[in-house]
């Protein structure tokens, strides 16, 4: 009995597929809930830098006055504490991973629409009240 | 007296994943003695608790280890959420039971392949590790990351599981248990297995218990410690009985850790079937004043993380204990007269996380 342990796994094993996947050549497995890298739509950001103040590593660094978001990819651990603090809900969580990166220094540099303007930002405040209704 | 000679082991070796030197000094083929050293990847996380804020330090004490990630968060958010007296709602309990309970699971089943691949058993480490992507599917399908999970807050828990997935999530873990079950026979019941295992790197249960041995390694030599039993998180709901072998050596040691995925499957059932309705996570204000040894059982053993604020958003002391680094001076009396090839089996019963050990 001792000594066929491992045949059944073994003729399992030998007309099946492998186990294994050709990442990159083929795409990597992935959920709904996968953590991949943070995308930004830089017409929603409003640079309140909530998310560069919560970033457990300091990769996202956001200027004011220049309305740039900015993230280091070789900082960020895809925690998504950004994603989970941004007001606008501008930055999401892809589920595809970052392709890897050979050299230091690969930031991301968006320029954003910034904060609104008052004549704009008054508008939804009225068009809030049908959606409570 | 015969000429005594030393051999280094390590940093880098083949059976070591991380970096542990040990000096061995053999007289012949026997070990006569061990001098230990770590330091090799020592990063100074406990020092960033200054500069970060306690709720952002989760992240930072997940990263402590990259296998037993998950209940790192679980026990430094435990220790935070005594201090500021918390009372967590009971679904993210549970929830963080269940997370635990597949990272044990994970932990065991790669241990269990690079125990195979240190003997020489190659086509069983990949069977093990084979295994083992089902329940980093889970974990990444629940969790969204496979290794770190980093779904731990203060006050609950990040991620919600629906009840479709959880159902889904007990079939997947019936079918399994029956593969697992084949797994586990050839660990221990195969002739060329037990012949590397059995009487090899003895721990009496005084030596464990005075020297301070935790987990597995405890277990394996007779002594029923079990953090679990203290019922932090869910586990004082839950009905199981810690795995302990009294026989001391490798094969002991192996036994525990391959019964130890059954006794898990069957705590994740039952918190599945228990679970109750109800939110995942509370709001959080203030910050924590005091200090508080929180403890959990990791799949090494016990880990403490001593926690201590001054009412500020920054802590102003965590220290952490190991398993790894209480398991070190059991290593050495275990070491101590055995031969130089049994050498890299003894050291993989413990189960080295160095990377956890030195921060």
């Amino acid at each position: 009995m001792t000594f066929f342990q491992m045949t059944k796994t073994v003729i399992k094993s030998l007309f099946s597929r492998p186990a294994t996947l050709m990442y990159p050549a083929k795409p990597a497995k992935k959920t709904a809930n996968t953590r991949g890298h943070v995308s930004i739509n830089p017409a929603g950001c409003i640079t309140c830098r909530s998310c560069q103040r919560k970033c457990p590593t300091g990769a996202i660094c956001v200027e004011v006055k220049e309305k740039t978001w900015e993230i280091d990819n070789m900082r960020c651990v895809v925690c998504s504490a950004c994603v989970d603090v941004c007001p606008t809900k501008c930055l999401t969580m892809e589920t595809e991973y970052r392709k890897v990166l050979t050299a230091r220094g690969a930031k991301d540099k968006f320029t954003v629409a910034g904060p609104k303007k008052k004549e704009p930002a008054a508008a939804p405040a009225d068009g809030a009240k049908p959606v409570k209704e | 007296m015969s000429k005594q000679i030393t051999v280094p082991f390590g940093p880098q070796h083949p059976v070591l994943p991380e970096p542990l030197h040990l000096d061995l000094v053999l007289e012949d083929e026997k070990v006569v003695d061990v001098i230990p050293t770590i330091g090799y990847v020592h990063r100074g996380l406990e020092k960033l608790v200054e500069k970060r804020e306690y709720t952002e330090y989760v992240f930072i004490a997940e990263r402590i280890c990259g296998i037993c990630s998950f209940i790192h968060s679980q026990t430094y958010v435990q220790g935070i959420e005594q201090i500021m007296g918390l009372e967590v709602p009971e679904r993210a309990q549970f929830l963080r039971t269940i997370w635990g309970e597949y990272s044990r699971l994970h932990s065991h089943l790669l241990w269990l392949g690079c125990f195979a691949d240190g003997m020489g058993f190659e086509s069983l480490f990949m069977n093990a590790w084979r295994l083992r992507e089902h329940i980093l599917d889970d974990l990444e399908s629940t969790t969204g990351g496979r290794v770190i999970q980093g779904v731990c807050k203060v006050g609950g828990v990040r991620k919600d599981i629906a009840p479709e997935k959880l159902d889904e999530m007990l079939k997947g873990l019936k079918g399994l248990e029956h593969e697992l079950q084949d797994l586990t026979n050839v660990f221990l019941h195969d002739s060329s297995v037990k012949h590397r295992l059995v009487n090899i790197g003895r721990l009496s249960r005084e030596d464990a218990y005075y020297l301070g041995a935790v987990g597995p390694t405890a277990r394996g030599s007779g002594l029923d410690i079990d953090i679990r039993k203290t019922g932090y998180g869910a586990f004082n709901k839950i009905n199981f009985r810690p795995v302990v072998e009294n026989d001391g050596d490798c094969y002991a040691r192996c036994a525990v850790r391959a019964k130890e995925m059954f006794t898990s499957i069957d705590i994740i059932e039952q918190c599945i079937k228990k679970i109750p309705d109800g939110p995942v996570d509370m709001k959080v204000t203030g910050a924590p004043d005091g200090e508080y040894f929180s403890r959990a059982e990791q799949p090494r053993g016990e880990v403490i993380h001593y926690i201590k604020g001054n009412g500020r958003k920054n802590l102003v002391r965590h220290r952490v204990r190991t398993p790894t680094f209480t398991n070190i001076p059991p290593l050495v009396t275990l070491l101590k007269g055995c031969e130089l090839a049994d050498v890299p089996v003894i050291v993989l019963t413990i189960d080295p996380c160095i990377g956890c050990a030195e921060r």
